[in-house]
């Protein structure tokens, strides 16, 4: 089984017109052609290395990471003397993507990286996921690398990034118990010493990712009195310098192999990445868009392997003689599950590209100073990327959620035991809508991008595209869409209340995101005939949904808030 | 260690016969190879493993394939350097076809005499063929120690090597010295992965045949990266009396092809008592069924 190459919806994403500009500005002109002898000598040459290498992933996927998944989710990590020990099947993962040199992928040459483009690094996360969603958590703390990159001086970068790909692993140290969703509030104490030369770390850390990592980035109040956001830091620490024990791992619903760990910080020293203060305000917010862009594709993968174990076992139950996948009512919930899939696929690579150009943009002003019109560009698709990224999270984490479920009902009792994978799954995906900010934070993020008409002028974009005269039809409906977004976006900030715009914020988001993905599928469909059946599914589905939440928010009063607000005064 | 390692995997490109389909076989009983994929033969991959595991744990080891076939058994070649090799050899030439296991062991003795390793490593047998006489008699004609059914290269000290032996009834651990041919037996750790890296640097890895194939300057092609160079080795390449290669240097004759039709025999009762069941397991551990 390689998991790439039985999946052309991956692969296909590779073709997107963008892509040649993307890896344009990632190679910087080709400028390590000649100097490192794995390096592309061209465009076609560094897209053919995104295919190969993928294909390479993709086996490990669909020959050792999947297969483990099941033992690794029954065995789980164990925690001994304040260390963790992974499941046998969660070694060998790692040590077959290190063999194969798949750490790193995206950090440049001179770190031993493979200097790939977030596009295909995204593509892998999302092969990694659909063997094992929980592994995927493992190999995605790479993710860190690209922090450290982004923000540590020179010495740092040298010092950590080429340990990457030799295959040490990283966490991401921010939750405490005190500070979940609100970040503002850690108290993990970061001391100057001035005789070690270094920061010490005192404090606790909970719901720690792969907590006993050899490479931690840890955020932690550096100023002494104060109590916001201002006050932190980042801190890059390594394991041989001591001083971080493992309390415990949680015992949890899903993603069993990951262990999520309670670290206690004994003067455990660490030096600081890029400037004091920044911590929250900069870094984290910045590793937090990529963590939710990982998450975007952990979701992506899982609906994929959910879709998979729905259609497989539709194909095989017969029931009143015949497979139940001939019955409307089962083979309605595959073609959902598949558009849903696929939509969430669509925009999750559309938010890739985004990032994609303007992290691209950023690495060359490493080198050069950007030109008047590249700056524009630069910050245009940040600002796409920032809007689309809660967009992604919020719509592939619910609908993977939504995917296993309903993958879980066609196996209907069988489903509920253990014997098939789709429970595993239906228990991984859970996570999903939670971790890395919860749906409810998303919708909080992405409201902006209602409120400062972001998504209607990249709509209006979509729109100017043209479609074959066969899906005039269905473009009809998403302009109709539109004008209806547009009305109740008008109606609900006409009110000027904030808590009002609050309320409504998710049902206009997914407003929003029901029309984007409606035109990226409609798009997709324009160069593959493999996306029209779930463009007419997701675009038809769409404007019922649309309808159902517009219908809402026009016959909402204000006073019908009361009957929610109520419960604060409830216990 | 005193001087570098210098292994050499011997590699066969074979029909892939473990999932053999409706038209494996032609009319005349032998292998339909267009219909079945070419691979690496699987026990030629765990002595590549074992290659690249002395490569790891002694620096300066280098490993080379070489492999006998047609043009396009250089896959077999790229597939090596993608996993971790150094470099390899095709042998091709007409005059090499048509060999048994004798001509080849002949052809590939002749090539090893050229190339001096210190260490051959292969696969115990290829899944053609099923013989397991290439490695031994490749060991024969150069007159050098031979070690079968390995599992392990367990250590080096400069001067022996000690392998461990999977044997029918239990295992053996033996010390040889070099130069030493040792074949690896399917039991032994699998192949590490293609890695990213070594994937992207030699994919342009071509022989001279292929190059001219595609109609490219074969100079413009290879200058600044010789290492992309796969050397193409014919008969005249390593000497040896022409006698001895390909059909005219093979002494096997296939006498007659029998075809046989798998078909179910006659059931087989047996009451639900314990000696019944015993004696069911048995036969199926006998017959290698089970266990």
């Amino acid at each position: 089984m390689n998991f790439y190459t039985d999946n052309n919806d991956i692969a296909f994403q590779l073709q997107h017109p963008l892509m040649r500009k993307i890896v344009e500005l990632k190679e910087k002109g080709f400028s390590d052609k000649g100097k490192v002898d794995y390096a592309p000598r061209d465009v076609d040459d560094a897209l053919d290395s995104y295919d190969k290498v993928l294909e390479v992933l993709g086996e490990i996927c669909g020959e050792v990471i999947a297969p483990n998944a099941e033992s690794v989710d029954h065995d789980g990590p164990e925690v001994h003397d304040g260390r963790v020990t992974y499941a046998r099947g969660t070694q060998r993962n790692h040590e077959a993507l290190v063999q194969a040199g798949l750490y790193g992928m995206s950090l440049p040459r001179k770190f031993g990286g493979l200097n790939f483009s977030m596009v295909p690094y995204v593509m892998a996360a999302e092969i990694v996921s659909r063997a094992d969603a929980g592994f995927a958590n493992i190999w995605g703390l790479q993710d860190c690398a690209e922090t450290i990159h982004e923000f540590a001086g020179e010495d740092i970068q040298q010092e950590f990034l080429p340990r990457i790909n030799k295959g040490d692993t990283c966490s991401m140290d921010l939750t405490e118990p005190d500070a979940g969703s609100d970040l503002q509030a850690v108290m993990l104490r970061a001391d100057w010493d001035e005789k070690k030369g270094m920061w010490l770390l005192n404090g606790v850390k909970r719901f720690i990712t792969n907590g006993d990592a050899q490479i931690k980035l840890v955020l932690a109040r550096s100023e002494e009195g104060t109590t916001d956001a201002r006050g932190l830091s980042y801190f890059v620490y390594d394991k041989a310098w001591g001083g971080v024990r493992v309390r415990r791992i949680e015992n949890k619903l899903g993603i069993k192999g990951s262990p999520t760990c309670e670290l206690v910080f004994t003067n455990a020293p660490a030096k600081i990445v890029g400037d004091r203060r920044m911590g929250l305000i900069k870094y984290v917010m910045s590793l937090m868009n990529g963590a939710r862009l990982g998450v975007g594709a952990q979701s992506v993968g899982l609906s994929e392997a959910a879709y998979r174990e729905g259609l497989k076992y539709a194909h095989e139950r017969a029931q009143f003689g015949k497979t139940i996948v001939n019955f409307p009512a089962v083979y309605e919930l595959l073609a959902v599950i598949k558009a849903k899939l696929q939509a969430s696929r669509a925009l999750l690579y559309e938010t890739s590209r985004f990032v994609d150009i303007y992290k691209a943009y950023n690495f060359v002003a490493e080198d050069r100073k950007l030109t008047p019109e590249e700056r524009t560009e630069c910050k245009e698709y940040q600002r796409l990327a920032d809007v689309y990224t809660p967009l992604l999270k919020l719509f592939s984490s619910e609908y993977a959620n939504q995917n296993a479920y309903d993958a879980l009902q066609i196996h209907g009792g069988s489903g509920f035991m253990k014997e098939y994978p789709i429970e595993r799954m239906y228990r991984d995906a859970r996570i999903l809508t939670i971790y890395e900010g919860t749906s409810q934070l998303q919708v909080v993020a992405a409201i902006r991008g209602v409120t400062t008409g972001a998504y209607l002028n990249r709509i209006r974009e979509y729109e100017k595209t043209p479609v074959k005269g066969e899906h005039e039809q269905l473009k009809k409906i998403l302009v109709a869409m539109t004008a209806q977004y547009e009305q109740a976006v008008q109606l609900v900030t006409d009110r000027n209340d904030t808590e009002y715009t609050d309320f409504h914020a998710r049902r206009l988001v997914e407003m929003a995101g029901h029309i984007v993905m409606g035109y990226l599928l409609l798009l997709d469909a324009q160069r593959c005939g493999a996306f029209e059946q779930s463009a007419a599914i997701f675009i038809t589905r769409g404007q019922a949904w649309n309808t159902g939440h517009f219908s809402f928010i026009e016959h909402f009063e204000p006073d019908h808030l009361a009957a929610y607000s109520v419960l604060k005064d409830a216990e | 260690m005193t001087t570098p390692l210098k292994v050499v995997v011997l590699a066969k490109q074979v029909p892939d016969t473990r999932n053999v389909g409706k038209n494996a076989m032609k009319e005349d009983g032998t292998v339909n190879r267009a219909a079945l994929p070419a691979i690496f033969n699987p026990e030629d991959l765990n002595a590549l493993e074992q290659a690249l595991r002395l490569k790891d744990r002694y620096p300066g080891t280098t490993v080379h394939l070489l492999t006998m076939g047609p043009g396009r058994a250089a896959d077999i070649i790229r597939e090596g350097l993608f996993r971790g090799a150094d470099g390899g050899v095709l042998l091709t030439d007409r005059k090499f076809a048509g060999a048994d296991t004798l001509a080849t062991s002949y052809a590939l003795a002749q090539a090893l005499r050229k190339l001096q390793p210190h260490i051959v490593i292969a696969g115990r047998q290829a899944i053609d063929g099923d013989t397991a006489q290439v490695g031994p008699q490749v060991a024969e004609k150069l007159g050098w120690p031979q070690v079968t059914y390995a599992e392990d290269i367990v250590s080096y000290d400069g001067k022996e090597m000690v392998v461990k032996r999977r044997l029918e009834r239990g295992v053996e651990t033996v010390a040889a010295t070099l130069p030493l041919v040792v074949t690896v037996h399917a039991s032994a750790p699998g192949c590490r992965p293609r890695h990213a890296k070594q994937l992207l640097k030699y994919k342009y890895a071509k022989t001279l045949s292929e190059i001219q194939e595609t109609g490219a300057d074969y100079d413009a092609e290879l200058k600044n990266a010789d290492y992309l160079r796969i050397s193409e080795w014919g008969v005249a390449d390593v000497g040896g009396e022409e006698a001895q290669f390909g059909l005219s240097g093979s002494p096997t004759k296939v006498k007659k092809i029998e075809n046989i039709v798998f078909q179910a025999k006659e059931s087989k009762k047996l009451a639900a008592s314990d000696e019944d069941i015993d004696g069911l397991i048995k036969e199926l551990m006998a017959n290698h069924t089970i266990g």
